[in-house]
């Protein structure tokens, strides 16, 4: 490592900022626009399960709740791109690689949303999930990163109201709404054990070295499980893993995901993956004309 | 076709309040910078004004120098490189 890359290591191991202008090692520009790229990928892939639901959904309240929510996290995506550009990766070299398959999206967006349980278990859990990761990246060291998250985070914490709202319907209702939730709780489980990533010790994480995540991925987890189990429970719903419980010093055992497994779904086969990037490329082409003509109409 | 262009856009959160740095868009002209900076910024009502510039008209001061600190007795206290290539640029004696 040569003299400037340690200094700027130590800057920012010690809490010290990065923006845009200022010199950064190729590796923290390479690990850093990676990773903001694949949480815009799953922002604007995020949306799909949910679009799903829109005509769908059981009143015009939820619809236009739904609707609004799904609009927020388009709005996110392009916020995201835009850091995405100023690190030197343009919005159309990363729409291009993601529905050529060539960049990443979150693992909870390749499967299928197949009730209206599944809705209110994304809304409540799956952003329940991520607002404990996005919390953290309040602390990244790149400054216009965790700007914009400040702003990510204002208008995810409807979301999760919103998804409450509709698993505390749900499960005051009939037997078969409260069997709705318990079903996809059943289904999500896995994806959501999966969701803060395998469990690497924060020393051993690149991105916790060069601070760009703040948080080791199983104390992510552990807080998520610390959070919410108890939520899941007292409405009466079983969470599906029987080696689920939490010890003396309040840490939470669990059945350990299968992580090739979740490497083989967030390279492109979970169960919905290729449905999802096919309607992606879809929309791509069908929009495609719309960019054209606005870029010409301007020039 | 031409590219698009970045705007940084500033907000006001409410009535009193400084305009503070927001965020930025990327937009193919000024009518679409609007629209875009509105959807972006303004849409759940968090802002009661937004200023939209052109990333190019932004006027950035960066080093704020202390004169006391003695530098001009070291050696580092003294950036050559930068200054030098300016000279050559305006002397007209880059090599290469």
């Amino acid at each position: 490592m040569d003299g400037r890359t340690a200094e700027f290591l130590e800057h920012v191991r010690s809490g010290g900022l990065v923006e845009t202008g200022d010199w950064m090692p190729d590796e923290y520009r390479a690990r850093l626009t990676k990773f903001v790229e694949m949480h815009a990928n799953s922002e604007l892939m995020g949306v799909l399960p949910e679009r799903d639901w829109i005509l769908r959904a059981p009143t015009l309240q939820r619809k236009l709740a739904l609707t609004a929510k799904i609009q927020d996290e388009v709005g996110h995506a392009q916020l995201l791109y835009r850091v995405v550009e100023d690190l030197g990766k343009p919005r159309d070299a990363c729409l291009d690689d993601l529905i050529a398959g060539k960049s990443k999206f979150h693992n909870v967006f390749h499967y299928p949303t197949c009730t209206w349980g599944d809705v209110g278990v994304i809304a409540w859990l799956v952003d329940a999930a991520a607002i404990i990761s996005q919390k953290a990246l309040l602390k990244c060291s790149y400054a216009p990163y965790a700007r914009i998250m400040r702003k990510i985070c204002w208008e995810e914490s409807f979301h999760i109201l919103h998804g409450r709202d509709v698993v505390l319907t749900l499960v005051t209702g009939t037997n078969e709404q409260r069997e709705l939730v318990q079903e996809a709780l059943d289904r999500w489980w896995e994806p959501l054990m999966m969701f803060h990533g395998n469990p690497i010790p924060a020393d051993d994480d690149p991105m916790v070295h060069w601070r760009i995540k703040s948080q080791a991925n199983e104390e992510a987890r552990q807080q998520f499980l610390e959070g919410y189990v108890p939520q899941v429970r007292e409405l009466g719903l079983t969470v599906p893993d029987s080696k689920l419980r939490r010890g003396d010093d309040g840490t939470w055992t669990y059945t350990e995901p299968d992580w090739d497994r979740l490497m083989a779904v967030v390279s492109g086969h979970g169960p919905a993956s290729a449905e999802r990037l096919a309607f992606r490329r879809l929309s791509r082409e069908e929009v495609d004309w719309v960019a054209r003509t606005v870029l010409a109409e301007a020039a | 076709m031409t590219a698009t262009r970045v705007w940084e856009v500033f907000r006001r959160e409410r009535a009193g309040a400084p305009m503070q740095h927001a965020g930025s868009i990327a937009a193919p002209d000024e009518r679409f910078a609007e629209i875009y900076a509105r959807e972006q910024y303004g849409r759940r009502g968090e802002s009661e004004a937004l200023w939209l510039v052109p990333r190019g008209a932004v006027a950035e001061i960066d080093d704020f120098v202390d004169e006391f600190d003695l530098k001009y007795r070291r050696v580092d206290g003294y950036s050559i490189k930068e200054r030098l290539r300016e000279a050559r640029e305006r002397a007209g004696t880059v090599e290469g």
